[in-house]
């Protein structure tokens, strides 16, 4: 296209992206509030932070959430993995239209429905409900997300290194670990990435399936919304966006540094 | 030996998240379906189980019954329920699209150098917590909110308006949510477009306007189908937005089923109405899967 931006053009970018970051960059300054209201500034303040170092309710929660992240996005990324091998490398096995549908379904399953449903599946073996039920379900739902991300990767990829390397006698799991891993490797990460938010953000679906006995972030946050908004909140809010973006900021600058030092070896190889 | 080997590599890869998937996905479905055939039970867990001894399966199969469908299409509050979702999503997507087509437009038209950044930007709000989002709102739209207060202050309006709690507040909440998802792929259709073809338009005489309604909207279609999509389908069953922003008054189909379970404790009636929920849903859910591999075909 053109490189020439009309001022509609320009006022569609300064609109729209206003209108993305303005309220979280609120949110972010009012944590810094004073005053306990969260609509009238008073002064900076850092009170709402050392306060929430000392609300051991909001530390417990933070500590199941990180490790259910933690667990599940990892656990997610192997299987996910292997389903995107699955989808793209073996073509042919039984009931491959029946796996492809699973793989997609809870991509748009309202979280309600998966929520339930998976409630339903501990009750009725009898599971005890708590931190390895959320774990399990996050697990279920972030695990077809890295497969879409991971297929993404592997259907763009030169598939004659993979040949060859089986040809001089690698083993497909050889291949894998040898040729097809370390070319992809970036794609895994961010399904990582992706897996781990998921799990961070999860209201809904954690809400269903736990017990007494682990409250997670979002529910935490959730509960404490519903009786109204306080400077707390936001404390708690800014730091999770702040840990989130710091990921992000940080994976794409990753990629990036790889992408130029690849391109830089690919000129020195022709030159 | 190898042969021995490169079977076990590939069971894995494909019986692990197969078995994942189907104790994990595929059963409790079934579940849900199961239970929203059996009768609601004063006991813990509250509800009759239907069919668990495959000895008494005849039996079982008789007792079915479609007592809690013919409930809900009984009690006009479902179907409203259903009407009021699909209305909501609908209109939201609409809003989604009309704010989300200049800036994508605009994305694509802007310099190649800042295109990496400003994708980033659009791409950020979506790994922060939809929770935290729809959360920043509540601060704003409040009647003593920031909103109102700024309005005031300029003296556009002498009373707070009451936004929060009404479905004007659920329409704010869902098209910030959810703008990223339609602006994406409207950007990499446009991006991908070839920038000859306007030119040559306009070498032809063609005003930028009518270049943009005979060339660049058509080409980029593709992407506002697989946005609207995108939007409406998760729009349709949410909960989080329309419970914080929309108070109790108007009440979303996810919203229904949240109460349904956690405050009446009927789970045959709730599991029946997540069936009802996936049937509905099902259709524009074919149609965007037949529109993206017709387009992957291409």
């Amino acid at each position: 296209m053109r490189h020439r931006l009309s001022g509609f053009n320009l006022v569609s970018l300064v609109l729209g992206f206003g209108f993305l970051y303005l309220p979280i960059v609120i949110l972010v300054i009012f944590s810094f509030n004073a005053s306990p209201l969260v609509t009238v500034w008073s002064g900076f303040s850092t009170r709402w932070y050392t306060q929430l170092f000392q609300n051991q309710g909001l530390l417990d929660a933070a500590w199941v959430t990180l490790r259910v992240g933690l667990i599940s996005a990892t656990m997610a990324t192997i299987l996910g993995t292997f389903a995107a091998i699955a989808l793209t490398r073996y073509t042919r096995f039984r009931g491959r239209v029946l796996f492809t549908g699973m793989v997609y379904a809870p991509l748009v399953m309202p979280e309600v429905i998966t929520g339930l449903s998976l409630l339903l599946l501990f009750v009725a073996v009898d599971f005890d409900r708590g931190f390895w039920t959320v774990t399990l379900a996050h697990i279920t739902f972030s695990m077809c997300f890295v497969a879409v991300v991971v297929q993404s990767k592997l259907l763009s990829f030169d598939r004659s290194l993979e040949e060859a390397a089986m040809d001089l006698g690698a083993t497909p799991a050889k291949t894998f670990f040898a040729v097809t891993l370390p070319v992809i490797w970036p794609a895994v990460a961010a399904g990582w990435l992706l897996a781990f938010t998921l799990s961070l953000d999860d209201l809904v679906v954690a809400s269903f399936t736990t017990g007494p006995s682990a409250t997670t972030l979002p529910m935490k946050i959730y509960s404490q919304v519903r009786l109204g908004v306080t400077p707390e909140i936001n404390a708690v809010c800014t730091i999770l966006i702040a840990i989130v973006t710091a990921g992000v900021l940080t994976a794409t600058l990753l990629n990036k540094r790889r992408q130029v030092r690849r391109e830089r070896e690919g000129q020195a190889a022709f030159a | 030996m190898t042969v021995v080997r490169s079977g076990g590599f590939r069971r894995i890869a494909i019986g692990l998240p197969y078995l994942w998937l189907a104790v994990l996905f595929l059963v409790p479905f079934l579940i849900v379906l199961k239970l929203s055939l059996s009768q609601i039970a004063t006991a813990i867990p509250p509800y009759t189980p239907t069919f668990d001894d495959p000895a008494t399966w005849w039996d079982s199969l008789r007792q079915l019954t479609f007592e809690n469908y013919a409930w809900i299409a009984d009690d006009p509050l479902y179907l409203n329920s259903y009407l009021i979702s699909l209305r909501i999503a609908f209109f939201s997507t609409v809003f989604t699209f009309m704010i989300g087509y200049p800036l994508a437009y605009a994305m694509a038209r802007a310099p190649e150098g800042w295109k990496p950044f400003l994708l980033m930007l659009v791409i950020l709000p979506f790994w922060t917590s939809f929770l935290i989002r729809v959360y920043a709102w509540i601060g704003i739209l409040k009647p003593e909110g920031l909103l109102n207060q700024f309005l005031l202050f300029l003296c556009v309006i002498d009373q707070p308006l009451v936004i929060t709690n009404t479905e004007t507040a659920i329409f704010i909440g869902i098209v910030y949510s959810y703008l990223p998802f339609m602006v994406m792929p409207i950007f990499a259709s446009l991006d991908r477009m070839d920038p000859r073809l306007l030119e040559a338009a306009s070498d032809l005489g063609s005003p930028p306007l009518k270049s943009f309604w005979s060339i660049t909207f058509p080409l980029s279609l593709p992407g506002v189908v697989a946005g609207c999509f995108l939007v409406f389908i998760p729009a349709v069953g949410e909960f989080v937005i329309p419970d914080l922003l929309g108070g109790s008054s108007t009440l979303m189909i996810g919203k229904t089923l949240w109460m349904e379970f956690f405050n009446n404790r009927d789970w045959p009636v709730s599991s029946a109405v997540a069936i009802i929920l996936l049937l509905i849903l099902v259709v524009p859910i074919v149609v965007f899967q037949r529109i993206q591999d017709r387009e992957a075909a291409k």
